[in-house]
């Protein structure tokens, strides 16, 4: 890109800066700095207390078992909206965004009316001897409806861009189904597979709103990292909220980095997209 | 038809009778999955909203407390979309039309809020302006208020919501490119004149949809929001709080019509944000983009 001719850099770029620092970046350092403050003694004690690392291993459970249902079902969804046409596809291309829009305390209460015992899905689970509400089963499926959109926005449009050519030439050359699959359609949307898993599996760690009401909240079983933070709050617990907000600070930061690092890598490789 | 095409067609494009019966079961899992997964909790909200008639839901939704919230998320809406919008467009002015060192990196930190649990986004500002936050005593001897108080929930909604329309922007903007905007700059337009005739002009569906995103999100924002508001009914209660008010009274029918009214809202945004697609004016992107210096 050669130097521009335009104005408004200067207003345009301040304006940018200014904006982001106040509403982003000093509120984030904030609680950062808030265990400088306190001494990192104190703040690392909180962060790593019994029931606080247990609702670690719930929070990274749950959301790891259901960042791979969405991998899962996520591709099946991509693949047919990609691939197949069929009466109302359109329809059911726009429903798949549901989770983005629907707000996060709706989808908690109308999850946990669902699978509870006398929902329309609970009261057939629950004579099975398959508890979904305030189990971390419950906290799985909440936290799964929020992140599987994330694989099929991220698999579909590469699933699309597919160039039929090289499948046709893959067929002429005697591949089977299998093959195709494997050599030409895995390699192209791997990236775009993993990526999207790590959305998924990003926002479920993070996720509050959807998960709260299903899960019961139990401390040490259904216990979830983010009502933890709020729970201290309410009990002024200030160095303990701050503490464990840093730790999941940290975690999402580390994922959006590797999300980042591996796009650049791929679009490197790839040499092409912009 | 020439000639020349009709040669048979690869196997790829008239698939075997065993590929067909793939295809329709791969069909139905998907459709059966969407229906178990979306539409049941989705017409979930409207049956428990309706179980008790439509009398009670209509008293429902007329009492203060739901129209108290509706007045405020529409209020915390209406504050934060244009604020938001003004940071997307002179972002991606910045970013899209002059080079500078470290554009990878403000491209970065803007979708920082994307990455960021919405109870950490509400933790931040009560390290900032609680009681005990940075600015708390201070705050307190001048008597302002933004913890437990209405500018906290703007302020969570305003970072939630913080990088949607510089995200629908910038991918646009770079691919447009700035000839029409230079060809209006040599022609003596100034910068004000060509932003209104030239480049609003061309970005305006992408706007569009960058306010639709933004405008949903902060409509339906709970965690974030959920800290910094202390829960005040008739003061800090946003329709979403709302909700979790009624449901944790086990006034299970308040809740879902309150809830019911959001979930409107929710569809309301997914067609428009369809009808904006369709028109295959942008396409919609998830993944997060790096635009190379």
């Amino acid at each position: 890109m050669h130097q521009s001719s335009l104005p408004g850099f200067r207003l345009s770029f301040g304006f940018t800066l200014v904006y982001l620092a106040l509403i982003v970046l000093v509120p984030l350092s904030a609680i950062l700095l808030h265990g400088v403050r306190d001494g990192l003694g104190p703040f690392l004690h909180a962060a790593t207390s019994r029931r606080v690392v247990a609702s670690y291993r719930i929070t990274l459970g749950a959301a790891m078992v259901s960042a791979i249902f969405s991998a899962v079902f996520g591709m099946l969804v991509a693949w047919v909206l990609a691939r197949y046409k069929f009466p109302g596809k359109r329809l059911v291309d726009a429903m798949v965004d549901l989770p983005f829009a629907l707000p996060t305390a709706v989808a908690g209460i109308s999850l946990t009316a669902l699978y509870s015992q006398d929902g329309w899905l609970g009261r057939f689970l629950e004579p099975h001897g398959i508890h979904v509400v305030f189990t971390p089963l419950g906290i799985v499926i909440a936290m799964a409806f929020v992140g599987f959109p994330f694989v099929v926005r991220s698999v579909q449009p590469v699933l699309e861009d597919l160039d039929p050519a090289m499948e046709e030439a893959a067929v002429s050359l005697g591949a089977g189904l299998w093959q195709r699959f494997w050599r030409i359609i895995a390699p192209v949307v791997l990236p775009a597979l993993m990526t999207g898993t790590a959305m998924a599996f990003a926002r479920a760690a993070g996720e509050y709103g959807s998960v709260i009401f299903i899960a019961g909240n139990m401390p040490m079983k259904t216990e979830i990292t983010s009502l933890l933070i709020v729970t201290k709050l309410e009990e002024y617990d200030y160095t303990g909220a701050a503490a464990i907000a840093g730790a999941m600070l940290a975690l999402s930061l580390s994922i959006m980095l590797l999300v980042n690092l591996f796009q650049w890598r791929v679009q490197r490789s790839e040499g092409k997209r912009i | 038809m020439s000639v020349g095409h009709n040669l048979p067609t690869p196997s790829i494009l008239r698939p075997s009778a065993k590929q067909k019966v793939g295809r329709g079961v791969l069909i139905v899992l998907a459709l059966l999955f969407l229906a178990i997964f979306l539409v049941l909790p989705l017409v979930t909200v409207f049956v428990e909203a309706f179980s008790e008639g439509w009398k009670i839901y209509r008293n429902s939704i007329q009492q203060a407390d739901v129209l108290f919230a509706l007045r405020l998320t529409c209020l915390v809406t209406g504050i934060a979309v244009p604020l938001n919008v003004i940071f997307g467009i002179a972002a991606s002015w910045a970013i899209t039309r002059f080079d500078f060192h470290g554009k990878t990196l403000l491209i970065t930190l803007i979708d920082i809020p994307l990455a960021v649990s919405p109870v950490v986004a509400g933790m931040m500002y009560v390290e900032v302006f609680g009681l005990h936050g940075w600015l708390g005593p201070w705050m307190l001897a001048h008597n302002l208020h933004v913890i437990f108080a209405i500018p906290g929930i703007v302020l969570a909604t305003v970072f939630v919501t913080f990088p949607f329309v510089a995200r629908e922007l910038i991918p646009f903007m770079q691919a447009q490119g700035s000839d029409e905007e230079e060809a209006a700059t040599a022609l003596g337009a100034n910068g004000w004149s060509i932003f209104w005739r030239v480049t609003l002009p061309n970005i305006k569906w992408a706007l569009l949809y960058g306010i639709i995103l933004t405008a949903a999100r902060a409509i339906g924002e709970f965690g974030a929001v959920s800290v910094v508001s202390g829960h005040i009914r008739g003061q800090t209660t946003t329709l979403p709080l709302q909700v979790e008010i009624f449901y944790n009274e086990y006034n299970f029918t308040a809740a879902f019509a309150a809830a019911s009214l959001l979930t409107l809202a929710a569809l309301l945004t997914l067609v428009i944000k369809k009808v904006i697609e369709w028109s295959s004016v942008i396409h919609y992107r998830i993944e997060a983009e790096i635009i190379e210096p």
